[in-house]
């Protein structure tokens, strides 16, 4: 799967928890989820199981700490699809 | 010096009606809101009827944005829309998600008798037991928690006074309504949004199912299924839902120029010590006499002054003694007892919900000068027919209705645990 078809996704699972939809706009690898999304960061837990859903990967919880872009996620998922 | 207490906002999502006119009307109509209920007949539950508010998911969809929808289970998404109801019918404005500002002259009581159980039921014990626990996700705890739902409409409304749920049973939604009210008059609060929201779930009917203590004798025939002070009443009909109210100070109702319904005058919370007749699932009837007493001191109402009952009344072997209790507090003799009535006639027993949905129909009794019918008692039961003329079979309006200036609400529930609220027109 190319890398940008998995951030057109990871994008589109990200949306329903983003509170500056604003950022959507200009969202890009370096946008960082906490910060410029102003994603909870509590949610990051449904975010991280709906990419295991959709991608039908595992992503260990360990993994999960390494996280903080839109880029992140996808080398993270790209390494497992 | 004590503050008094009205009432400036209402807000329902209930088994036969969605929001307050639709609530109302159906009041006005004896419009039942009880179904057969498709996972009571799978589960093969002795009974099969319940009070389910319907459309409620379309609603929380056009009100809330995704994030909160995928966090609120039925219990949240009930008090979640009554409370956003209430906010707004009391004029005051429900806050951006991201405007950082914070009401701290607001909070609220916000009750739940069993809370999350269908979060439970459906996701957290089949996926810890299948070995799956990291898939509740995050939102499992905020839905199973008790507090739950109050922690829910303080985020929406961005409340920064006393925020608590509290938890008494099926008298939890009138005793939130006395606490906020408490908060009130001691001047700790200008506002308190109140009341009691209960879940939708086969699996806290189940427990009550097997109590024995569901009407199953009128499962083909479902809005006749609960019969409050009937002769042929089987049991009550669980029933889902929220009420909820804004409490204000007449000072702040006041300087805001809102309209004002009614006055929250005074109350009362005991318990019976399950003893002198009381237990775990039954009332002891000289506390609930003492309760009821006890709002009127509290509220410097004569039980002479009392115009109309708003009764916990569940359909069950409670209720005779219920009605007796009620003659006994206000002094009533055979004949002279005020119009009682039963909403659970109509949407079954809202558990920790009951309370406070009754209490909204109680206050747009008194507001609009009508006491609803109280339906399927046509055949009263016979320890109650010393009063039975004071049952209201079809709706009684004024001037039909001689007065209706003072009401009083109460609830009861399981622990031998009693609340009372008196309730009166507002005038200044």
């Amino acid at each position: 799967m190319e890398a940008t078809e998995i951030q057109e996704k990871v994008v589109k699972i990200l949306t329903p928890y983003v509170k500056d939809q604003d950022a959507l706009a200009t969202v890009s690898g370096e946008t960082n989820i906490l910060e410029d999304l102003k994603v909870n960061s509590a949610r990051l837990v449904d975010v991280v199981l709906a990419f295991e859903d959709a991608f039908d990967i595992e992503i260990a919880d360990e993994d999960v700490d390494e996280v903080n872009t839109v880029g992140d996620c996808v080398r993270l998922i790209g390494a497992k699809v | 010096m004590n503050q008094r207490v009205v009432v400036t906002g209402l807000g329902v999502i209930a088994p036969n009606g969605n929001g307050i006119p639709e609530f109302e009307l159906a009041l006005r109509k004896g419009k039942s809101g009880l179904r057969v209920e498709e996972s009571m007949v799978e589960a093969k539950l002795g009974c099969h009827v319940a009070g389910v508010p319907q459309g409620v998911d379309e609603l929380a969809a056009a009100s809330f944005d995704e994030d909160l929808l995928l966090a609120m289970n039925s219990s949240h998404r009930y008090v979640a829309l009554a409370s956003v109801e209430a906010w707004k019918s009391a004029g005051l404005e429900v806050p951006a998600p991201g405007d950082d500002a914070v009401d701290w002259d607001a909070g609220g009581v916000i009750g739940t008798g069993v809370g999350g159980m269908d979060t439970m039921g459906a996701r957290v014990v089949p996926l810890v037991d299948a070995k799956k626990a990291r898939r509740i996700g995050s939102t499992g705890v905020e839905q199973v928690m008790a507090s739950g739902p109050s922690a829910r409409v303080s985020g929406i409304l961005a409340l920064g006074n006393h925020v608590t749920t509290n938890s008494s049973a099926c008298a939890t939604g009138v005793e939130a309504i006395a606490l906020g009210a408490d908060r009130i008059r001691r001047g700790l609060a200008k506002r308190m949004i109140c009341g009691g929201t209960e879940g939708a779930s086969v699996y806290t009917w189940a427990g009550f199912d097997a109590m024995r203590v569901l009407c199953r004798k009128f499962n083909d025939d479902p809005e006749k299924a609960s019969r409050p002070m009937s002769a042929s009443a089987g049991g009550f009909i669980a029933g889902a839902g929220a009420g909820m109210v804004v409490l204000e100070s007449e000072e702040s109702a006041t300087e805001r120029g809102v309209e004002i319904h009614a006055e929250i005058a005074g109350s009362a919370m005991n318990c019976g010590g399950h003893r002198m007749g009381g237990s775990m699932t039954s009332p002891n009837p000289e506390s609930v006499r003492r309760c009821i007493r006890g709002a009127l001191a509290d509220a410097g109402v004569a039980p002479s002054e009392v115009d109309a009952i708003s009764g916990h009344l569940t359909a069950t072997g409670a209720d005779p003694k219920e009605v007796a209790a009620w003659a006994d507090a206000l002094e009533r003799k055979p004949g002279e007892l005020p119009p009682i009535t039963a909403t659970k006639s109509m949407i079954g027993h809202g558990l920790g919900a009951a309370g406070a949905m009754e209490a909204i129909a109680a206050l747009l009794m008194l507001k609009g000068g009508f006491v609803h019918a109280s339906l399927n008692c046509e055949d009263v039961h016979p320890e109650i027919e010393p009063w039975a003329n004071s049952i209201p079979h079809e709706l009684l309006e004024l001037p039909e209705l001689p007065e209706l200036r003072t009401l009083v609400k109460a609830g009861f529930g399981f622990g031998d645990v009693n609340a009372a609220l008196v309730m009166r027109r507002y005038e200044p």
